[in-house]
């Protein structure tokens, strides 16, 4: 069987867990306790995960972070779980399905527990943003609820393997790991977070409440203030079968490899030159990967240069004017056919030229998982520069609806450093708001505000201030 | 639009009219850094951990310039950069010598001859490792010091290559 797990990595080290056995479509396979189905499945050179609703074509990982349904599987007769976010447990069966999943007929009832939680603040999205805003409101003594999705706390920061940029007093030049796991220990020894990861906040009820799944429990969580950190999910491209399996966005490549050791692919094409797809594209030469080259539509690469500079001194190059044409492959991505693009954004016809590859990695863009604020009823406004749809909010990050703020991802597409500091002011506000914290917090509050607005300050900036200009309203 | 925004390296020209490259009477006296960070981006650990203040920046926006009288070649700046964008040249001993921060397996062992490649990555000559020191404890990443014959590749090689291991 084919093992794609990485066995020596220039930065990270894999502890693997327990070896684990589980059943899929009735074949024996191995994972490893920590890992996901989707992870375990992947290792195995496993590329289709499922197939689209109405046409059946085959569908491999898009995301790898529980926000597309591309890796929906059928497990211990449930269907539709996401697999890329599931961890592996001895034993599971998981077959692949068709159509939308029929619901268990002959499963013995599964007791669902019912719950009442009632907390001053409750945080959904235990990223950068999440955790902050978590730390520095129970640092005032506000009793906080941190809900996530996946089994790990740490958002996307867990996978970013590189150096941060920012301020040295910002942890600036230590890696993003190291920085997710100083804010993750903060948060497990704060006696005022309790942590629910694995859980799924579904819903915001009337008044001030979230509906949260467990694999076993159904809660319902009333909190005075609600502070949504729920990030953001890569966008696809159009292209001639994007949907083959085998492309796939870059931190998907990125969650495979730097959190789960295994090889997104042996010859990969990253498709978008902005800093994502620079740095992936490096991490990806780091965990043994061939990068054949990146292509950028824009005239110029996006990333900052001394990111473009790492991989051109490996030998990757980048092609300004490029983009993908189209996949090919029978039933998994066999290549790519790349073209030249003119002034007018045109295909130049007969600049086609296939490139031999096994991966697409996509980084076009991230766009903001404003799907829980939309329900709250929160003002949302499309803004172009902050990445899509985003919620109005006042200068504390409190929303159109009182008592729910924004930080992070979610509120405009920046960095996991000012996604941090985000975290931090509406943290502060949610409990300077409750009227805890007082002169302190407020003085707080006031520095961390200025610092960010140092970060924004420079040309690379110019984007997000405009943005901010059109959302900073209330 | 600058040229090194479409193509993703630079030249030593460029690098030349920004001021960036000590002269040849500093780098005779010891090593000393040489920056390649020439975008104005928000960052300035480099100038935060100079223990001389040789890294100047009006704001954190600023790009850093390096006072090379006063840069005593301590590598700290090297060592936190995220951009691995410093270098160190020192032409002070028997053979010149180039610092180069590298992230990549395998790892160098000192003594070995490597293959040193040039900002895009073509191979261009080769170097002895006299020195590795590795910043951040878990040897995760290193700063490789390597001799060389030809003393262009001082200002030339931004890379390396463990000899033997396929391109």
């Amino acid at each position: 069987m084919m093992d794609l797990r990485i066995d020596r990595h220039p930065i990270l080290k894999f502890d693997r867990g327990q070896p684990l056995r589980f059943y899929f479509e009735g074949n024996e396979r191995s994972g490893y306790k920590g890992e996901t189905i989707g992870a375990a499945l992947y290792s195995t050179g496993l590329k289709e995960f499922s197939h689209s609703f109405k046409l059946e074509r085959p569908r491999g990982i898009f995301c790898a972070i529980g926000q597309c349904s591309s890796c929906m599987m059928r497990v211990n007769g449930i269907p539709n779980v996401r697999t890329c976010i599931t961890p592996l447990e001895e034993g599971m069966k998981v077959e692949r399905q068709f159509g939308r999943g029929e619901v268990p007929t002959n499963t013995e009832k599964r007791h669902i527990e019912k719950k009442e939680v009632e907390t001053d603040i409750a945080v959904i999205g235990a990223g950068p943003a999440g955790l902050s805003a978590s730390l520095y409101a129970a640092k005032f003594g506000a009793k906080v609820v941190l809900i996530d999705q996946n089994p790990r706390l740490g958002g996307q920061l867990i996978k970013q393997t590189h150096k941060f940029f920012g301020s040295r007093t910002h942890d600036a030049g230590v890696r993003g790991i190291d920085i997710a796991e100083k804010l993750v220990k903060e948060v497990r020894e704060s006696e005022n977070i309790t942590v629910m990861s694995d859980a799924t906040a579904f819903g915001y009820y009337k008044p001030s409440t979230i509906g949260v799944a467990t694999m076993d429990t159904l809660y319902k969580i009333r909190a005075k203030k609600i502070i949504m950190a729920t990030g953001a999910a890569e966008k696809s491209l159009l292209f001639e079968n994007n949907d083959l399996p085998g492309v796939y966005g870059a931190g998907a490549a990125q969650t495979l490899m730097n959190i789960y050791g295994v090889k997104p692919g042996d010859r990969l094409i990253m498709v978008g030159a902005g800093n994502v797809g620079v740095i992936v594209a490096y991490q990806l030469l780091q965990a043994g990967v061939n990068v054949k080259m990146i292509v950028e539509a824009m005239p110029k690469i996006g990333a900052y240069f001394v990111h473009a500079a790492k991989v051109r001194r490996m030998g990757v190059p980048i092609l300004t004017r490029h983009s993908i044409k189209r996949a090919y492959g029978d039933g998994k991505v066999e290549g790519a056919t790349i073209v030249e693009l003119d002034e007018k954004w045109q295909p130049v016809s007969g600049t086609e030229q296939d490139v031999d590859v096994d991966g697409i990695a996509i980084s076009v863009g991230l766009r903001p998982t404003y799907g829980l604020l939309d329900q709250a009823g929160v003002d949302i406004h499309f803004v172009p520069e902050l990445g899509g749809h985003v919620a109005l909010r006042s200068r504390n990050l409190e929303t159109s609806v009182k008592g729910i703020y924004v930080a992070g991802d979610v509120s405009g597409i920046e960095e996991a450093s000012t996604a941090i500091m985000e975290g931090r002011i509406a943290g502060l506000s949610a409990v300077l708001d409750m009227g805890f914290g007082g002169k302190e917090a407020e003085e707080m509050r006031e520095k961390v505000r200025s610092e960010l607005e140092d970060l924004r300050a420079g040309p690379f900036g110019e984007r997000i201030r405009k943005g901010l200009e059109k959302v900073e309203v209330l | 639009m600058e040229e090194y925004e479409k193509k993703g390296t630079i030249t030593i020209d460029y690098l030349r009219e920004l001021g960036n490259i000590p002269s040849e009477e500093r780098m005779k006296k010891g090593p000393v850094a040489m920056t390649e960070c020439v975008q104005d981006i928000p960052c300035n650990p480099c100038a935060e951990v100079c223990p001389t203040k040789s890294i100047h920046m009006d704001n954190i926006n600023d790009r850093p310039k390096v006072d090379f009288n006063t840069c005593i070649g301590c590598t700290l700046c090297m060592q936190v950069c995220p951009g691995l964008a410093i270098f160190m040249l020192d032409k002070s001993k028997e053979k010149p010598r180039l610092t180069i921060p590298y992230e990549m397996l395998p790892m160098p062992e000192r003594g070995d001859t490597v293959r040193l490649l040039d900002r895009e990555g073509k191979d261009i000559g080769e170097g002895r490792v006299i020195a590795l020191l590795f910043p951040d404890k878990k040897y995760r990443s290193a700063l490789v010091t390597v001799e060389v014959d030809d003393e262009n590749l001082l200002l030339e090689a931004r890379n390396l290559r463990v000899a033997g291991v396929k391109e």
